[in-house]
């Protein structure tokens, strides 16, 4: 079955800054793919350069099989891709359903009768349905991620982006978001998660890519990740920490 | 037609409106703000020349010792008491207040000094010119052409050479990490509308020397600005320079078919740009 | 009667077409003097809440308006006079041909970005200014020229009556026309498009779309609002017809009263209203004392009247929350 998401030789520079090497990956459908590296490696770019936000310099990007790298963003939402934001960005001027109504109604190209049905619906998921009438503006940390998913899945993605979703979030918090990935797996949805927090991607992913620098680095499944040395060297920095954890 | 001549003329024009460009983006450049009042800030300059001369007695000249400081510290104060606390990333409150402040100074100079047109006299030199050949060259335009680059290697040197300029520069790329480098970006701000209308100082007073002036006639100023910066290029200071010239160019030209295409000339030839090279002539710099 | 005022858009339309009839029924019993005096209100009215709608629901911030108000006058004129096409019919085109014009002027205009579009709306109104009054073949030049087909509605009360229930029409109209407009899809996407743009764009909202649709119905408007202000005045010049002086009125009118609300307009007009007849003997003190007014609402109290009185009663008169219908209840 041919990928729903092809990137092939995609780069991007700010200036003389390469944030994206030359950066080639295939997601299939219904995959989880976890992607990991330090600050500053590309991860947030990478995402903007798939959802539209931000155009790439060369390459391609097909998506269900169409050229997507040179349409605006809006019509990628439309073709069905979805995202979130690392730092919650609400219409801070409109209730919590309002701004999940925008996605239901614009990012799935129906009406606003239509969209009440849809947001009402995602609303219920993310645990949002009984602040819906309240200004996203007044909203606490927490319920602004919850709501940056919410509008994501508003506009009904094949493939969801998400930045960072779990940053800053207790451990209940993150068992909770947890439950709600996985329901959204079941649905079938491919999804790509950037998180910092490794125990929550390995849980949820079914593959895991490592970039640092702009380049993919290694990639494989969780657990072969986990073990990997260079990963553990480069990633989490943990490698002389738990060894001298073991000698101990 | 002579085409040469209307060349050379536009050339010469296109010095002043590099000089209105130039005050315009560097405010732009600095704050992302456009200030609608800035051409009213050349007739007023041109107001406060006419009465320092009438005062003094001076020499329009002389009066730029005395206009271009007073400028300055009008563009300093106003930023610091004004326009700073409409700086709120809202393009809203920038535009309603200059536009506000444009419309209390046009009609402020017409209370003052009546709807009439006036100028400054500069004795003789006003007609005074050089013969080339079949050219015929004025020592006003042709001053104000050379004044025109003067300011324009100045500020290049003042942004790249000196701490105040580069200061410039780093509160135009982020003014959030300015800050944390120490920089006052309001501060900036204060200084960059001073420096703004002390160029504008200039061009009010060579304009005032060059031909008759009105309350009325600030709008027209401000699109002219306008129209260089966009033929130019947004934020390329040297591209405000072609931006003035062809400007001034495409004025005399359309001119010299019918007087009424003169303003009419410059519009098409913007909008023309915007069609076709939106970014301008010269895109966008590292200069500011 | 319940059913009728059930949501708030019918309880808006039940209103809105009471105070409709009422001040329609004075073309029969008010005075001309009284009648005239409110034509100028009433097209005041329709300009601030068209520049309301582009600048404080688009962020469309234009000081060009003047454009379309000088392009619906001279094209009533031209319609009506010289191709005889029935003053009605012609009032109703005069829209069309706006839409016709600004749709390019929008597509070059959206190239820039802020205060630099600000002006670039004043250059687009200064072109159609100087090609019409640079041609005295059709245009009369300068000096402007004057409405024929209207003379031949008599006597002239009768013409007073009729602009005057056009010019009720158009006020009331262009209220609905905003607070229906933000009520529906386009709304919600203009309102996220206010928050944020980039926010609105990934989750599908095609930005220039919605902002050009808004700028091309908003020149329609200012247009038929334009040939009924020539509807009434007969005389046309193109310095008056195409002065910046207009769009200032509507800022002010937009920024005292409130931006960004239908309520705030309404205020504003008011007080522009009442302040201009007070002002009027003052030459160019009355334009200062409102340059100076909009100048501090925009420092001390940005939401202006409107945003103060909402701010201590929490009153809305034209609410555009949107609410799930009971139908759309938690499924348990």
């Amino acid at each position: 079955m041919a990928p729903i998401l092809q990137l092939q030789s995609v780069s991007k520079s700010f200036g003389a800054l390469q944030v994206i090497n030359q950066i080639s990956l295939d997601v299939k459908e219904g995959e989880t793919l976890g992607i990991l590296g330090p600050n500053g490696a590309g991860k947030t770019t990478l995402l903007n350069l798939i959802s539209g936000d931000l155009a790439l310099d060369t390459g391609t990007i097909f998506f269900l099989g169409e050229p997507v790298h040179s349409i605006p963003a809006s019509r990628r939402c439309q073709l069905g891709i979805g995202r979130t934001n690392q730092i919650p960005k609400p219409f801070e001027g409109m209730t919590v359903l309002e701004n999940v109504l925008v996605g239901a109604t614009y990012g799935q190209n129906k009406s606003q009768n239509e969209g009440y049905k849809k947001s009402a619906e995602v609303l219920e998921l993310t645990g949002l349905y009984d602040q819906r009438d309240k200004l996203a503006g007044n909203l606490r940390l927490l319920e602004r991620k919850r709501l940056e998913l919410a509008r994501a899945l508003a506009t009904n993605p094949d493939l969801l982006l998400l930045d960072e979703i779990a940053g800053g979030l207790t451990d209940h918090e993150v068992a909770e978001l947890l439950t709600v990935i996985r329901t959204l797996k079941e649905q079938g949805r491919t999804i790509i998660w950037i998180e910092h927090i490794v125990h929550a991607l390995v849980s949820a992913a079914d593959r895991i890519v490592a970039i640092n620098f702009g380049s993919v680095l290694i990639e494989g499944n969780p657990a072969s990740i986990l073990e990997n040395p260079m990963f553990r060297q480069v990633y989490l920095g943990v490698e002389t920490e738990i060894t001298a954890k073991d000698h101990a | 037609m002579d085409w040469l001549n209307a060349i050379v003329q536009g050339i010469l024009l296109g010095g002043l409106y590099a000089l209105y460009g130039t005050g315009l983006s560097l405010i732009f450049g600095v704050m992302r703000i456009v200030n609608l009042a800035h051409g009213d800030f050349i007739v007023l300059a041109a107001y406060l020349s006419l009465v320092v001369t009438q005062i003094a007695g001076l020499s329009p000249f002389a009066t730029i010792l005395a206009v271009v400081p007073l400028l300055f510290v009008f563009g300093y104060v106003l930023q610091k008491t004004v326009l700073n606390r409409a700086l709120t990333g809202n393009l809203l409150p920038p535009v309603v207040i200059t536009f506000g402040i444009s419309i209390i100074l046009q009609n402020a100079l017409q209370l003052i000094f009546s709807p009439n047109s006036q100028g400054l006299d500069a004795g003789s030199l006003e007609t005074a010119s050089i013969q080339l050949g079949r050219l015929n060259i004025g020592w006003v335009p042709f001053i104000t052409l050379i004044t025109a680059i003067v300011v324009l290697a100045i500020l290049q040197l003042f942004l790249t050479r000196t701490a105040l300029g580069r200061a410039f520069r780093a509160t135009s790329d982020n003014p959030g990490i300015a800050e944390l480098m120490g920089i006052n970006s309001r501060q900036i701000y204060g200084i960059a509308l001073g420096l703004s209308l002390a160029i504008v100082a200039l061009a009010g007073i060579l304009l005032g020397i060059r031909t008759n002036f009105a309350p009325a006639e600030g709008p027209a100023r401000l699109l002219f600005a306008f129209e260089t910066v966009i033929i130019g290029g947004l934020g390329n200071l040297w591209g405000t320079l072609i931006g003035g010239i062809i400007l001034g160019i495409a004025q005399v030209i359309g001119a010299s078919f019918n007087p009424g295409w003169f303003q009419l000339a410059g519009h098409v030839v913007t909008l023309l740009v915007l069609a076709f090279l939106p970014s301008g002539l010269f895109p966008r710099t590292r200069e500011l | 009667m319940r059913s009728l005022l059930y949501t708030p858009e019918r309880r808006i339309a039940v209103i809105g077409f009471l105070v409709a009839a009422v001040l329609i029924s004075m073309a029969s019993w008010g005075e001309i003097r009284t009648m005239s005096l409110l034509i100028e209100f009433f097209y005041l009215l329709a300009l601030s809440q068209l520049w309301n709608l582009l600048a404080g629901y688009a962020g469309l911030v234009s000081v060009g308006q003047q454009a379309w108000i000088g392009i619906g006058g001279y094209a009533l004129l031209v319609m009506a006079d010289d191709f005889g096409i029935p003053l009605g019919l012609a009032f109703l085109l005069v829209g069309v041909v706006a839409a016709l014009l600004s749709y390019p002027a929008a597509k070059l205009l959206f190239r820039l970005r802020g205060g630099y579009y600000a002006i670039g709306t004043w250059v687009v109104s200064e072109v159609f200014y100087l090609l019409i009054s640079g041609s005295t073949s059709w245009s009369g030049g300068g000096l402007g020229r004057s409405l024929q087909a209207a003379r031949f509605i008599q006597p002239p009360a009768m013409r007073i009556t009729l602009v005057y229930v056009i010019a009720v029409v158009l006020a009331i109209g262009s209220i609905a026309l905003v607070y229906y407009l933000m009520r529906s899809r386009l709304g919600l996407g203009l309102t996220a498009i206010r928050d944020s743009e980039m926010g609105a764009a990934s989750l599908g909202v095609n930005v220039n779309k919605l902002k050009l649709f808004v700028y091309v119905v908003c020149a329609a408007g200012t247009a038929i609002v334009g040939a009924l202000i020539y509807l009434n005045a007969l005389n046309i010049i193109p310095k008056a017809a195409f002065s910046v002086n207009w769009t200032a009125y509507m800022i002010f009118m937009v920024v005292i009263g409130g931006i960004g609300t239908i309520e705030g307009p309404i205020f504003g007009t008011i007080v522009f209203f009442l302040l201009r007849q007070y002002l009027s003997d003052f030459g160019e003190w009355s334009l200062i004392i409102l340059g100076c007014a909009a100048v501090i609402i925009m420092l001390v109290a940005p939401q202006g009247l409107w945003g103060i009185i909402r701010g201590r009663s929490q009153i809305e008169l034209f609410p555009v929350r949107r609410k799930l219908s009971p139908n759309f209840e938690k499924s348990e």
